[in-house]
């Protein structure tokens, strides 16, 4: 297992009342929890993945994902079980979403 | 005008969308949200990434008005099986049904089992929950074991499943203690052959468990259907007080049972045995049509 911390300038997501959560942790899937973060411009990552070293690949994925959403002021954590860079940016979008309400 | 709503598959649901259809619209409220909980110690020990969650979901709930209770394992992780905090989460739900008394428990079991990675751990939750089950039962608080995922109720889960007031099975649900690839590796593949998935569901099947009368009812694998299921199994179910009768009854219905059917090496043959005239078309036979077949049979 991998422990890797990110932290990107983001737009501000707004605040959200709850934390959210989606996926599961199964093969090539992944679980996403979104909650309310200290810093509004910055979305702050953390993951656990049991696949190691593909600390730039993630970079790569998440640093985009921060660049082409509104997720400042969000703390984000991940538990990996080796999902592929397209299902974590789906994920992540997903959970974005339910985060700030629009959920389904 | 109003088109038939598609059907949603609880085999293929997660544990949290199978609740979110189970129960009466937005009336679960979750504890130990994932926000709020732990991951295993030990799967960190490991080096194995863990869920939040710990691979259950509790809470509680209505249906149809009423007050209940749910444990819902995810057998996407980790096979459903049970470890640690995981076992701790679903002996405090049974605990405390057994002292609030809702109108039931709902364990929507899919579960290999003990999870291995923690050993006694596990086993040690396994029979906790044994215990809680039959707890909150004394307490008359009804269990109810809904049988549909993609791992089934395996091993320790298999006998928690036997211990719950009454189990509702689809068809793609399972049933058993020793899972087929088990039995393979220790007896060998002429015992029994596990790559042979008919076999496995003619001998473990929510079809074959229902024939048995291993399960109450056999339900469509539907998020509605295991819902109306459970409302309807409520409606008409008293909970027994826990008495020796009861066990020395089962107890006899089980020798009955190896006796009449203990030879016999494959679902066809105890189909057959049990006056069903044309045992090779049950596979293939709908929901409705089985549970037809079965109310017919000679008892």
């Amino acid at each position: 297992m991998e422990t890797l911390e990110f932290r990107f300038a983001s737009p501000p997501a707004g605040t959200a009342a709850d934390p959210a959560l989606c996926g599961v942790v199964g093969s090539g899937n992944l679980e996403i929890l979104i909650r309310a973060g200290d810093d509004p411009a910055a979305c702050q990552l953390s993951i656990k993945t049991s696949a190691r070293g593909f600390g730039q690949v993630w970079q790569a994925v998440l640093g985009d994902f921060a660049a082409g959403h509104a997720a400042g002021g969000t703390q984000v954590a991940i538990n990996d079980m080796g999902a592929t860079p397209a299902v974590v940016t789906l994920r992540l979008a997903q959970a974005l979403t339910e985060y700030r309400g629009g959920a389904q | 005008m109003n088109a038939p709503l598609a059907r949603r598959s609880w085999f293929e649901a997660t544990a949290r969308a199978r609740i979110a259809g189970l129960l009466d619209a937005g009336s679960f409220s979750e504890w130990l949200p994932p926000a709020a909980a732990q991951p295993s110690p030990h799967l960190a020990q490991l080096e194995l990434p863990g869920a939040f969650d710990d691979g259950v979901v509790i809470g509680y709930g209505k249906l149809e008005k009423k007050p209940i209770f749910v444990i819902a394992q995810e057998g996407q992780f980790m096979g459903g099986a049970v470890g640690e905090i995981h076992g701790a989460k679903i002996v405090g739900t049974l605990r405390r049904a057994a002292v609030e008394k809702p109108a039931a428990v709902l364990f929507l079991i899919d579960s290999g089992g003990v999870r291995l990675h923690e050993a006694n751990a596990g086993l040690i939750a396994i029979s906790e929950i044994m215990r809680a089950v039959l707890d909150a039962r004394a307490a008359g608080v009804p269990v109810i074991a809904l049988v549909g995922g993609s791992c089934g109720a395996f091993g320790g889960m298999g006998i928690v499943a036997k211990l719950c007031s009454a189990i509702l099975i689809s068809e793609e649900g399972r049933l058993a203690l020793s899972g087929p690839e088990v039995i393979e590796t220790v007896m060998g593949v002429e015992e029994f052959d596990a790559k042979d998935r008919a076999l496995v569901w003619r001998v473990t099947g929510g079809k074959h468990r229902y024939l048995m009368g291993d399960c109450a009812a056999l339900v469509d694998d539907d998020l509605a259907a295991f819902r109306t299921g459970a409302a309807d199994f409520l409606v008409a179910w008293q909970e027994p007080a826990p008495s020796p009768a009861l066990l020395r009854a089962a107890q006899q219905s089980l020798e009955n049972r190896l006796a009449a059917y203990g030879e016999l090496r494959d679902g066809l043959d105890v189909w057959a045995a049990l006056g069903i005239t044309d045992p090779a078309a049950v596979p293939l036979l709908e929901r409705d049509e089985l549970v037809a077949l079965k109310e017919g049979l000679p008892t």
